[in-house]
């Protein structure tokens, strides 16, 4: 078991998404930076499906009631294991009674916390992500208790890995034309694509609204499928990224769709950060 | 059997989107449910793909890889033009309870006096029709109702609410529609139904399927007291009949 002792702001099991209800109205939810989950599952040598913890902005403090092996990345915090600081991207072997502390903030906003096997919390409608009230929890909280199975021994075959692309963290976000893009006006175009944009006060899992508005429309549609990492315009010009806990059907105008890579990137974004957007 | 000009777009790396004719009708719905029955059964692996169906539209979302769109546009072009007739696939009218008690129909009073109507007309409007099933989306359950009299409609609030209730049922525009869980909502409240539309812990959560009917019926307070206990334990039959239209 991982014993929660201090949960942090807001924590979320995640796996690689809930399919299968999209036509219900279930979102797909599932990690935010499916890339960063990936590279911590993956030099675990986890399934790529292994639940992992998402910890926004600040983390939290846990025990660990068995041996284990575990692995983080993601925003840079900074990490300790029984009180010494300890590096992302690498294998870290815990023992029973080991204590692991978040603190603070550095860049980035999300960093996942893998485990050896992943995290077997309950799987509901196909999935471990917390989504509220498909799952009884919205995040972690004091006192829980995370399953996750007991490894003695697990010899990594890669013991580290550089995050190079959190380097130079960009702020270019890849995005197709959406559906609706051709209804743009010329106006619209060069705002979209000339103007640096910054992440509003509103922006979560559900979605990242931008707080630079772009000229607006009077563009009418009939309610049709949203994505994960779709642009779409409010008439009054605001634009909205839906994300992983995104409603699955919306009326506005979908006009970019960003790439897999933009979403994860994206998912680092916290209040007035800047991106921009570029057509691939 | 009317085949219509269906355009076909990408949507990202791993979606198509497929639009019939920009109009709310069920002869354009049924055959966009017509044509996801074929993709599902005869053309694509439905474990790899997830459907998403609203009005007029079809959105194909490849769960696992990118996809080659043109090679897809083509075959998805194909098999519309080799889609025949299908056997009807079988809808179902679910009679759903609603107490317009004036403890849940917060908003009867407003409604009524916006459109001119008494609270018993209001009622009796919306209960009468029998309205479809266009989508199911925004909050899981939630469905799309298609086939509200103008004599309801009413704009939906200026300032939504923060909170309205799980089960809500509201007006709002050309729709109506019930809330399936606690959530900020701008729709005029008229009623509640003590069914869950989406329940977890059912093995099908969610029972309406997206082309269904609803009606729903007047209970009193007493009445909905019961059903909401019946539907809680688990031993509340829902009402249900074979469409035949």
């Amino acid at each position: 078991m991982l014993k929660i002792i201090g949960p942090g702001f807001f924590s979320t099991i995640q796996d690689m998404g809930r399919l299968g209800f999209l036509d219900k109205g279930v979102p797909v939810s599932g990690v935010m930076d499916a890339h960063t989950a990936s590279i911590v599952n993956g030099l675990l040598e986890n399934e790529t499906n292994a639940a992992v913890l998402e910890i926004t902005m600040t983390g939290p403090t846990v025990e660990f009631t068995s041996p284990t092996y575990i692995c983080f990345g993601g925003a840079d915090m900074h990490v300790a294991l029984n009180e010494h600081a300890i590096a992302p991207f690498k294998v870290h072997k815990i023992l029973k009674g080991d204590i692991l502390s978040y603190g603070k903030l550095k860049s980035g906003f999300r960093n996942y916390l893998a485990i050896k096997d992943g995290f077997r919390t309950p799987v509901i409608l196909n999935s471990r992500s917390y989504f509220y009230p498909i799952t009884k929890q919205k995040k972690i909280n004091k006192g829980d208790e995370l399953m996750y199975l007991t490894c003695e021994k697990f010899i990594p075959k890669v013991l580290e890995w550089h995050d190079t692309a959190a380097k130079g963290r960009k702020n270019v976000l890849e995005v197709f034309r959406g559906p609706e893009f051709e209804q743009l006006n010329d106006k619209q175009l060069e705002q979209l694509f000339s103007a640096d944009f910054s992440i509003a006060k509103e922006y979560n899992r559900m979605a990242y609204q931008i707080e630079e508005k772009i000229a607006g429309h009077a563009i009418s549609m009939l309610t049709s499928a949203t994505l994960p990492g779709t642009v779409q315009l409010t008439s009054a010009g605001k634009l909205i990224v839906l994300m992983k806990d995104g409603q699955t059907t919306g009326g506005y105008p979908r006009i970019l769709q960003l790439s897999n890579q933009a979403i994860a990137l994206l998912a680092q974004k916290k209040f007035k950060d800047a991106i921009s957007f570029r057509l691939i | 059997m009317t085949k219509y000009a269906v355009s076909i777009k990408q949507y990202g790396f791993r979606a198509i989107l497929l639009e019939w004719p920009r109009q709310v009708e069920e002869s354009i719905l049924d055959d966009v449910l017509r044509y996801t029955h074929y993709l599902k059964n005869d053309c694509l692996p439905a474990k790899d793909w997830e459907f998403v169906t609203a009005y007029n539209s079809l959105t194909l979302i490849h769960n696992k890889a990118d996809i080659d769109f043109d090679l897809f546009k083509i075959n998805l072009e194909k098999w519309y033009a080799q889609s025949g007739e299908m056997p009807q696939i079988q809808k179902h009218v679910w009679r759903l309870p609603v107490c317009y008690d004036p403890l849940f129909g917060i908003d009867l009073v407003a409604v009524s006096e916006k459109l001119g109507k008494s609270v018993s007309e209001i009622i009796a409007l919306h209960t009468n029709n029998i309205f479809t099933v266009y989508g199911i989306g925004f909050l899981p359950g939630f469905m799309y109702l298609g086939g509200l009299p103008e004599a309801l409609e009413v704009p939906r609030k200026p300032v939504p609410r923060l909170k309205v209730n799980k089960g809500a049922v509201g007006l709002a525009a050309k729709q109506t529609g019930i809330y399936p869980q606690e959530s900020p909502g701008g729709w005029n409240i008229i009623g509640n139904c003590p069914i869950s539309i989406f329940d977890v812990s059912r093995e099908n959560p969610c029972f309406v399927s997206i082309g269904d009917k609803v009606q729903f019926y007047p209970i009193e307070k007493a009445k909905y007291d019961l059903l909401k206990i019946e539907a809680e334990v688990g031993i509340y039959k829902l009402e249900k009949q074979i469409w035949d239209a």
